[in-house]
């Protein structure tokens, strides 16, 4: 697009989606696809573009739980702690991820490589516990096997 | 996701693994987009809502609402109404219209043109999870493969019926699983459940009539078209006709989705297909159905897999799901874990749901923390039945069913947690609380 500043791509984003009915939350999917998050300045712009008003675009953005309003890290942790993985040791792979990456729910360790955050059903509960990093969805994990997949990144 | 083959009938995953999803011509092979060619050419949409109503088909999204009275009720004069496909699959432990989605994705987009015909809508729309990312793309592509090759868009099969379609991607919320939350959500708001009526098949989709179905429930429609309504009725049982999709999950030898007819019993399902449990271990309970149905005892599991055998018992069909969890596992820490999640999930609009799930997973942990007493038995069934009888919308009034449905079933674990062992923790279910603690604190608030 040949802009540089992170505000010029949300502009450029809101400019594609202007006019299409409900362009609010694939607008906020996709600036937060660009920017890894959704600051203050990128939500402003976004009520401009689409002409809503700024509380009601940050009402939506803190409604779902998909969408971050802070930084966390290069790449977001989700790990499942619904019925069937909770029945299937979930427990034991959140410790383990914990214990490697030697951080709580809600942190993200110190070179912002990882942020570990708790999620509801992925919708793989066959082969639970399950777990994301960013849009990928990992299965049948133990401790062992999650270790092993976070060396990988 | 682990698929169970079986010898019967198959419906909704008839292509499941013989077909090349991200190929239109292989659908087409296997006579794809006939139904529809079918529906526009041979048929007047009042022919088609009727084969559907004479099928008996249900919403297979959990309501279990049938299918053709639905797409009869949407008004009938009206400049532009809409079709839209409930893919939103939030239910714990549903992972049904991933495998459609995924697998056989214009079952569904055919599936939802017939629907589009019959009700006279032009456009449609696929809410689909945003955790789905691997289905959006698969139904993005399929929907510019239909595009191609003219089974979306103007003038389809020469007739003057034009319908396209569009995925819209959710953002992490259960509730927008509720058709009107769903609504809402499209239109670019909070996804919170609207007072009804008006009814979505009057006033939906930006105030326009809207039919909102489930992805299996669409996928089943070019089926009934293609074989007619007396065959579809012959599957299953006279009130529940066809097949559905079950995921068995939980502690299991076997676990997988499968599609069978409906009638076997939860027993059949677990044995035959599960292969039971582990050696050594004895069932505890079943959770069917999701996370917002109820708890099943051992002493219910020989009842048939229907809407209406099970509606006699106390229990639903919900989204299918067939968690067994065995004597291993803790019981109070997984109610706890369930009690939580509506909590969480709970949008909070309206005061019996807000504040329910919130007093009834405070009590539970109390409870789980040594500190319950009989009278927070008492107050989780008034609170449950209150909310089952006001809370606004499907999420409020089913989320107290697994605890309703195992105080009745399980009164002695419970008295066992509140009586004569005071002050003594359940450490598992303390843990878990933790967790959830902690993630509260990470929920992000705070712009700056």
């Amino acid at each position: 697009m040949g802009c540089c500043q992170p505000i010029d791509k949300v502009t450029a984003i809101v400019e594609q989606y202007k006019g299409e009915k409900g362009a609010l939350i694939p607008v906020l999917h996709a600036v937060q696809k660009e920017l890894g998050y959704l600051p203050k300045d990128a939500l402003e712009t976004i009520a401009a573009g689409l002409n809503i008003p700024a509380s009601e675009v940050y009402g939506t953005t803190t409604f779902y739980t998909l969408f971050s309003t802070k930084e966390k890290a290069e790449n977001i942790i989700r790990v499942c702690e619904s019925g069937p993985c909770h029945v299937s040791g979930y427990q034991k792979v959140l410790e383990a991820i914990k214990e490697e990456l030697n951080i709580e729910v809600g942190e993200a360790t110190e070179d912002k490589k990882f942020y570990l955050e708790m999620t509801a059903c992925l919708g793989v509960c066959a082969e639970a516990p399950a777990i994301m990093i960013n849009d990928k969805t990992y299965v049948n994990l133990t401790p062992e096997k999650v270790k092993a997949l976070l060396a990988s990144f | 996701m682990n698929y169970i083959e079986t010898d019967g009938v198959k419906i909704v995953l008839r292509n499941f693994g013989k077909i090349d999803p991200l190929k239109v011509e292989e659908y087409v092979a296997r006579g794809g987009y006939e139904s529809l060619k079918k529906a526009l050419t041979a048929m007047t949409p009042e022919a088609v809502i009727e084969e559907v109503k004479a099928s008996g088909l249900r919403g297979r999204g959990g309501a279990g609402f049938p299918t053709g009275l639905k797409w009869s009720f949407t008004k009938k004069d009206a400049d532009q109404k809409y079709i839209v496909c409930n893919a939103d699959e939030g239910e714990p432990g549903t992972a049904k219209d991933r495998l459609i989605m995924t697998g056989d994705p214009h079952g569904l987009i055919e599936g939802m043109a017939i629907a589009g015909y019959a009700i006279g809508a032009t456009k449609g729309f696929i809410y689909c999870r945003g955790e789905y990312t691997t289905s959006i793309n698969t139904l993005n592509h399929a929907i510019n493969q239909a595009r191609e090759n003219g089974f979306l868009g103007e003038n389809l099969f020469g007739t003057d019926f034009t319908f396209n379609l569009e995925v819209r991607s959710g953002a992490g919320a259960y509730v927008c699983g509720e058709e009107t939350a769903l609504i809402e959500s499209i239109e670019g708001h909070r996804g919170m459940p609207r007072f009804k009526p008006p009814f979505p098949g009057g006033a939906g989709l930006w105030g326009k009539p809207t039919v909102v179905n489930n992805v299996e429930t669409l996928a089943n429609v070019p089926v009934i078209l293609d074989k007619g309504a007396d065959w579809y009725k012959s599957i299953g049982t006279e009130k529940s006709a066809g097949t559905k999709i079950f995921i068995l999950c939980g502690n299991l030898r076997n676990t997988g989705a499968l599609e069978l007819p409906f009638g076997m019993t939860v027993r059949e399902v677990m044995e035959t297909y599960g292969g039971g449990l582990l050696t050594g271990r004895d069932l505890q309970m079943v959770h069917l159905g999701g996370a917002a149905s109820g708890i099943m005892p051992p002493a219910l599991i020989d009842t048939p897999l229907t809407y209406e055998d099970l509606q006699a018992v106390g229990q639903g069909l919900g989204s299918g799901v067939i968690l067994a969890i065995d004597d291993q596992k803790d019981f109070m820490s997984y109610i706890c874990s369930n009690t939580h999640f509506f909590e969480h999930e709970s949008c909070g609009k309206c005061t019996p749901c807000r504040e329910g799930t919130a007093r009834i997973n405070e009590i539970l942990h109390r409870i789980a923390a040594g500190d319950g007493t009989l009278e927070d038995l008492d107050n989780l069934k008034d609170l449950g039945e209150m909310m089952q009888i006001s809370a606004l919308c499907g999420l409020g009034q089913a989320a107290p069913t697994p605890v309703l449905t195992s105080l009745e079933h399980f009164m002695d674990k419970y008295v066992e947690a509140v009586s004569g062992k005071k002050n003594e923790v359940n450490e598992e279910a303390v843990a878990t609380e933790a967790i959830h603690k902690s993630y509260y604190e990470a929920a992000p608030i705070k712009l700056d």
